[in-house]
């Protein structure tokens, strides 16, 4: 089999196809080992008010490894004004670039944290003119991943099931539908649970994932972090090496002829 | 002057800049983004940019997130 393509997003290249988030660690060092275990390239983060009342913390950034690609996100915004004003911080906060990756996220309400679709949509527009490049989260209807790549963002990002949830990839044929549509990668962005939950979406066919919960809440996070980059690249490759046809009865796998004490061979 | 900062009431001295809004928060701007009434004040401009009485500013960094 030749040897698979990079994940390209909006021009950059990444081998792995794991994004990894960095919110909800115990502790940085946690975090850092976490990062590192994973493989991934890029690490989501969020931009929130400067805590003025703990100055000289340790900053998030100094624990981030070298050369990650920072991946902003818009998390915890419910109006698409609150998350290009986010964006265009993000930008300011970014350091080189005049055209950044983001991570638009629009909700709906802080207790499913489902994706507001109309808001999502109408920040994307936005980010695309003023020159994002948007990686929208979005659900997994396929009928708003179609507008959100028609405006010109340069992946869609369906949830697998809500946000921190982990109950894996509820609608494989929602996905499906999207990934048969797209022409721009689909990432799997919510839902993951476990290494399984991983694999399913992968071997779909999707072009990566991005997982934070998941992780960052496993009893130990940085063995996680290491499961979720080998049942990615298993399923990566599972997908690639092309899975045989379900089939509702038995097929064997040893020849039937030939059997001690059966009808002998004819010639 | 009087001034909402990060959603809070803060009085701070007059005249002042972005810059030295930072400064008498002690804060490096390198770590920072500065919002100004809704707009974004980039870091070239933060020594010319004079804030005044009533302004809405929200100063923002990366924290962890998925």
């Amino acid at each position: 089999m030749a040897q698979d393509e990079s994940l390209v997003l909006a021009g950059r290249s990444f081998r792995s196809r794991l994004v990894v988030g960095t919110g909800r660690y115990r502790d940085f060092p946690t975090m850092q080992a976490a990062l590192v275990a994973s493989g991934a390239e890029m690490v989501t983060v969020a931009v929130r008010r400067l805590d003025l009342a703990a100055k000289g913390e340790a900053s998030l950034l100094h624990w981030i490894p070298q050369g990650m690609q920072l991946l902003p996100n818009t998390a915890g915004c419910f109006t698409a004004d609150d998350a290009v004003r986010t964006c265009r911080l993000a930008r300011e906060l970014q350091i080189g670039g005049e055209r950044p990756l983001v991570k638009l996220e629009v909700l709906s309400d802080p207790k499913t944290l489902l994706p507001d679709g109309e808001e999502t949509l109408a920040a994307a527009r936005i980010l695309v003119k003023e020159g994002f490049d948007v990686l929208p989260y979005t659900s997994d209807d396929p009928v708003l991943a179609r507008k959100l790549e028609d405006a010109g963002c340069a992946a869609v990002m369906p949830l697998g099931a809500p946000i921190g949830s982990g109950l894996g990839l509820r609608n494989p044929y929602a996905l499906q539908m999207i990934l048969e549509h797209a022409k721009v990668p689909v990432i799997v962005d919510a839902g993951v649970g476990t290494a399984s939950d991983a694999a399913i979406c992968m071997e779909l066919g999707v072009s990566g994932l991005l997982i934070n919960t998941a992780i960052a809440c496993a009893t130990d996070p940085v063995a996680m972090a290491t499961a979720m980059k080998l049942a990615t690249e298993a399923g990566r490759l599972a997908f690639r090496a092309g899975r045989i046809p379900r089939k509702l009865y038995g097929n064997a796998s040893s020849p039937l002829g030939g059997v001690i004490g059966g009808e002998p061979a004819r010639s | 002057m009087r001034a909402t900062l990060n959603g809070e009431p803060i009085e701070l001295p007059e005249p002042l800049t972005v810059s030295g809004l930072l400064a008498h928060l002690g804060v490096r701007s390198e770590r920072v983004a500065v919002e100004r009434n809704g707009a974004v004040i980039k870091r070239a401009r933060h020594g010319e940019e004079q804030l005044a009485d009533g302004d809405v500013l929200e100063v923002v960094s990366f924290v962890g997130g998925g």
